[in-house]
């Protein structure tokens, strides 16, 4: 690849930019053939024809929050997976074991959480 | 062995391109510009028709699988049904709620499509047919259509909608279970090529069908199954779709949207689905590599045959519970992946492949 180093990673910034413009493009395209006759009966939530009881900004049990904190810490060691994998033909046994204690550890704490009842949908 | 090389490549017409476009005397970095400008208009016209041809061929295999014949009407077996909805969708008048939050509720669609959009950067279409082979290739596809999620709670918070909020929140839960076995899955490939790269990915599956990674047993084929499975609940897609389930949540995340703002969600879908093929594609089946047809033509070929198999999933199977999904990625999904993964990593150390 000749140019300059970060000349692939050009191409993020300018596809983000062509992304966003293209969808604004879009909606102003349709914003100037399209009809806009709101009125009150339309412009309120859609719950099954019936009028919204309160707002749907409340506190609820997502149950999720202890599935994103597992899934924070194998997330974590993604990052450290990643770079393992790559170099891992150069590394050979002594990277292999270590790899296999860092997920045993990691998946002591899986069967522990496990244990705990918390992989259950209460 | 070597296939015989086709005539027919696409990737002619783009050097070709490229310099007509160094002889007007620019500067290196105003190549570049114009170069990823010009590949982005083109990326962009690619995934519209992707998208709008995957729409009238799901219609198609829904029909047919429920013995019916769906669009029939507007040309031959309705190809260009697709295209008048799209028309239609355009002409629809953009119903906003009262009572939404209004930077959100705009921004979501966007950033929901950019997402899908900004994977196709990094997809090899064919021989030399990639817009920028980053080093890091297969990360960044992960890492990006990851931002899906943030779009998907953004529609869900910001419409104000009971149904939508379940939606996201419930699609949130899902897609990041579901990450951890499929990073797992593509680890197995990556500990062989040794490289993120995309284009390393597919030339050490160069040759023989057999060097395939899907052929390589036992952990590819394992690992190629465990993948589809994940990537079939990343791409919200039924028997994973709780999110948008349609009997109980009505449509999910996307309730409240309507005409183009709608459209890019429906946009954004095909598209992710498209991806997560083309990665299949890309890391297990050989990439573009295949005997006497051009290389394009061999990886839509391929790329459409996993679609169509996630689409014989969509109609054939019934949807899974929330409860049912969680335990199975974290019950079966992540031990299962992790042990091919150490598998694999240990057949790559002993040389026990072939």
């Amino acid at each position: 690849m000749k140019g300059f180093y970060v000349a692939p990673y050009l191409s993020i910034l300018i596809f983000i930019v062509i992304g966003i413009g293209l969808v604004l493009f879009t909606f102003f395209l349709a914003r100037l053939i399209r009809p806009s006759h709101p009125y009150p009966a339309k412009t309120i939530n859609y719950e099954c024809a019936e009028l919204p009881i309160g707002d749907s900004w409340i506190q609820f049990n997502p149950r999720f929050y202890i599935f994103a904190l597992i899934f924070v810490i194998f997330d974590v060691e993604a990052v450290f997976l990643f770079p393992w994998a790559v170099a891992f033909g150069q590394l050979g046994l002594y990277a292999l074991i270590e790899m296999v204690i860092f997920i045993l550890i990691l998946f002591y704490g899986l069967y522990y959480a496990w244990k705990q009842g918390v992989l259950k949908w209460v | 062995m070597i296939w015989p090389v086709a005539i027919g490549e696409l990737h002619g017409v783009f050097s070709w391109l490229y310099s007509l476009l160094e002889s007007t005397g620019l500067s290196q970095p105003w190549l570049d510009i114009i170069r990823y400008i010009v590949l982005g208009l083109v990326v962009f016209g690619v995934l519209c028709l992707i998208a709008l041809f995957l729409v009238w061929w799901e219609r198609k295999i829904a029909a047919h699988i429920q013995q019916r014949f769906g669009p029939m009407r507007h040309g031959w077996h309705g190809w260009y049904q697709t295209i008048a909805d799209a028309l239609k969708l355009l002409q629809k008048e953009d119903i906003l709620v009262d009572t939404r939050d209004k930077v959100v509720f705009f921004w979501a669609p966007v950033i929901c499509f950019v997402a899908a959009f900004l994977a196709y950067i990094c997809i090899p279409f064919g021989d030399k047919l990639i817009v920028a082979d980053l080093n890091i290739g297969i990360l960044y596809i992960i890492a990006i259509t990851t931002f899906t999620v943030i779009s998907l709670l953004m529609a869900g918070w910001g419409s104000n909608n009971k149904y939508a909020l379940l939606g996201g929140m419930r699609s949130a839960a899902q897609i990041v279970s579901y990450e951890v076995p499929m990073v797992a899955s593509i680890l197995v490939v990556v500990v062989f090529v040794g490289s993120l790269s995309m284009v390393d990915i597919v030339e050490a599956q160069s040759g023989w069908f057999t060097n395939w990674f899907i052929f390589r047993v036992p952990f590819g084929p394992i690992a190629f199954v465990t993948y589809i499975i994940a990537a079939t609940a990343e791409a919200n897609r039924t028997p994973f779709d709780i999110p948008e389930a349609e009997q109980e949540l009505v449509a999910g995340y996307n309730i409240e949207y309507s005409g183009m703002k709608f459209s890019m969600f429906f946009l954004a879908e095909f598209a992710n689905g498209f991806t997560v093929s083309a990665i299949a594609v890309t890391l297990f089946l050989g990439g573009w590599h295949g005997p006497f047809l051009p290389s394009w033509v061999w990886f839509m070929g391929k790329t459409l045959a996993v679609v169509f198999l996630l689409m014989l999933f969509r109609w054939t199977y019934p949807r899974l519970r929330v409860d049912q999904l969680m335990e199975f990625a974290w019950k079966f999904l992540v031990p299962v992946t992790f042990a091919n993964l150490i598998l694999g990593a240990w057949m790559k150390y002993a040389g026990w492949y072939w």
